[in-house]
């Protein structure tokens, strides 16, 4: 088996999964009729992308294993998803200024993925970037709205944008599987989009009358399976049926 | 005007109704048509929005990723037929907002079925196959009402509901063929969902208040133990088909209708549940509220925000 490349795939599949089972959990409580099929819809499109890049590590694993089993039996310290998708929908202002910090950086990723040696990878890139540049819109629009709307919204999404922004700078760090498929030309060097990522931030941050927080310290370790503790919960859902009635189709 | 001028209008409005013509928003309508029409347009659409909350329930816990994709566009759908229902209710002069007020007050009505629990995965099977079946029975009949926009906004509900009704069959399907323990899980959730979804096709014709006026204005076509008739005439070969057993020990084909007869509704349960007494009565309406009233400081920044570019907008433009 290709293990970096399956590794490498995993790490991309896990931030869609868990971000796409964080907003799943929306689904019939938005604060519009309008937000909710829209939160929905992100929902859906990342579990699209999420089933093509299962589908294509379980060819690759070839021992039998399953899209499912990928996404749903795995031990914990075994999802390679950055830390800043996990985060709790606290409210709505973080579950807009994570999808936003997580859709720039995600727009960016599979921009540079299309050029993949890797057909498959280039092509789950080409289909998926159509769908991300709409988050992109939907998050950054919302942004805009929320930072210059009323003072309440203002508050509420500067507290999320200050909070979570303690989990961007692992998006730009580079795992042994990362370094190996940028050698092989299969992957994406992150490193090289850090600039751009802040720069384009900060500037819509700004255009919303937004600070920009100023940190000096970050969290990692989602991509070496380190999670914060709302990994847990969130898998339980996740996990609860192929956990509880092993071995079944559903 | 006068009362033979209204008279007159009255009975022109009836006869185009007779010759199938269709009533459009800007026309002329007696006060009942529209009252009648608010109502039971916004019961369907607040059934729609309510509904959304047993089956997403078990988005986060589907039990594989190509039966959450279907479920999370199948609640998707449902909020899809919300939105053009309030719309069509909209163009008879009440507002979304209002409307959302008689919800959350308990002043309007929604489907009851939706306050039972969903308790296990089956129950998405049973509620597409069974819940969406009676809803496409009651609902295929209104893509030909008299109201232009309601009966337009039916013809897509319709054809959506079918596939859903299919979905759940076929998970239903699944599980009936699969392990003991799947099969279990399947026969359960039938025997919990079958009473409701007979009472979910309305109470019995001799109870039901709004039959007559309803028929004329093609917002009935058929009456309710018609059309539970219907429902169970189709639903029984589907459940021998795929060898589940209906929970009722009192059906019995009956040749000479060429017709399921069937045991007794335990009516005393549907007024219960219709009245706010059922399981779920009080948490889906919390739900509703809650996101309502946790939305608001979202929808007001909305609001601002619009209105701070349509400032800019004027004095850029001066």
């Amino acid at each position: 088996m290709k293990e970096n490349l399956y590794n490498y795939i995993l790490g991309i599949a896990d931030n869609s999964l868990i971000l796409g089972q964080r907003m799943g959990e929306l689904t019939g409580h938005g604060p519009s009729l309008e937000i909710d099929i829209a939160c929905t819809n992100i929902s859906l499109d990342l579990f699209g992308q999420v089933r093509s890049y299962y589908q294509y590590a379980a060819k690759i694993a070839g021992d039998g294993r399953t899209e499912d089993d990928i996404a749903m039996l795995r031990k914990e310290r075994d999802y390679l998803n950055v830390l800043l998708v996990e985060q709790p929908n606290t409210d709505f202002a973080y579950t807009i200024a994570r999808q936003y910090l997580f859709d720039v950086y995600h727009a960016m990723f599979l921009t540079a993925l299309q050029s993949s040696h890797d057909i498959t990878l280039s092509a789950i890139a080409t289909k998926s970037i159509k769908e991300v540049s709409y988050h992109q819109r939907f998050s950054s629009d919302w942004i805009k709205r929320l930072g210059d709307g009323t003072n309440e919204s203002k508050l509420k999404i500067q507290n999320a944008v200050n909070t979570l922004w303690t989990y961007t700078d692992e998006l730009f760090h580079q795992t042994e599987a990362d370094k190996a498929m940028v050698t092989e030309h299969i992957g994406v060097d992150v490193t090289q989009l850090k600039k751009a990522y802040y720069q384009k931030v900060t500037s819509l941050l700004t255009e919303a009358a937004l600070e920009v927080p100023k940190l000096k310290w970050f969290q990692k370790g989602g991509k070496s399976g380190i999670h914060t503790e709302h990994l847990g919960y969130l898998l339980s859902d996740l996990q609860y049926m192929q956990r509880t009635y092993p071995n079944m189709e559903w | 005007m006068s009362e033979e001028q209204i008279k007159n209008l009255e009975q022109q409005f009836e006869a185009r109704i007779a010759r199938d013509e269709k009533i459009e928003p800007k026309d002329w309508m007696p006060e009942k048509y529209r009252k009648t029409h608010i109502r039971q347009i916004s019961q369907h659409a607040h059934s729609e929005i309510v509904g959304m909350l047993p089956e997403g329930n078990w988005i986060t816990r589907a039990p594989s990723l190509r039966r959450k994709v279907a479920l999370l566009a199948k609640v998707q759908d449902e909020a899809g037929h919300g939105l053009y229902l309030y719309s069509a209710c909209e163009t008879l002069g009440v507002s979304r907002n209002e409307l959302y007020e008689q919800l959350h007050t308990g002043k309007a009505k929604y489907s009851s079925i939706f306050n039972y629990p969903t308790i296990t995965w089956a129950d998405m099977g049973a509620i597409g196959w069974l819940v969406d079946g009676a809803a496409i029975i009651n609902q295929v009949p209104l893509c030909s009402t008299s109201y232009g926009p309601y009966a337009r906004a039916m013809i897509r509900v319709c054809k959506e509901e079918s596939f859903h009704q299919r979905q759940g069959f076929e998970i239903m399907m699944k599980l009936a063929n699969g392990t003991p323990e799947q099969k279990e899980l399947a026969q359960d959730a039938l025997n919990r969902w079958w009473w409701p979804s007979l009472m979910m096709l309305g109470p019995t014709d001799a109870e039901s208040v709004h039959t007559e006026q309803s028929m004329k204005w093609k917002l009935k076509r058929k009456s309710n133990d018609d059309l539970r008739q219907q429902f169970i005439d189709q639903t029984v070969p589907q459940a021998d088909l795929i060898g589940l057993t209906i929970p009722d020990p009192n059906l019995k084909w009956n040749e000479e209708r060429g017709s399921y007869d069937f045991g007794e509704i335990n009516w005393d349960e549907f007024w219960q549940v219709v009245k706010g007494h059922g399981p779920c009565n009080k948490e889906r309406i919390d739900a509703r509220v809650n996101a309502w009233n946790n939305g608001e400081w979202v929808r007001d920044a909305a609001v601002a925000y619009a209105d701070k570019k349509a400032t800019k907008k004027q004095r850029q433009a001066v």
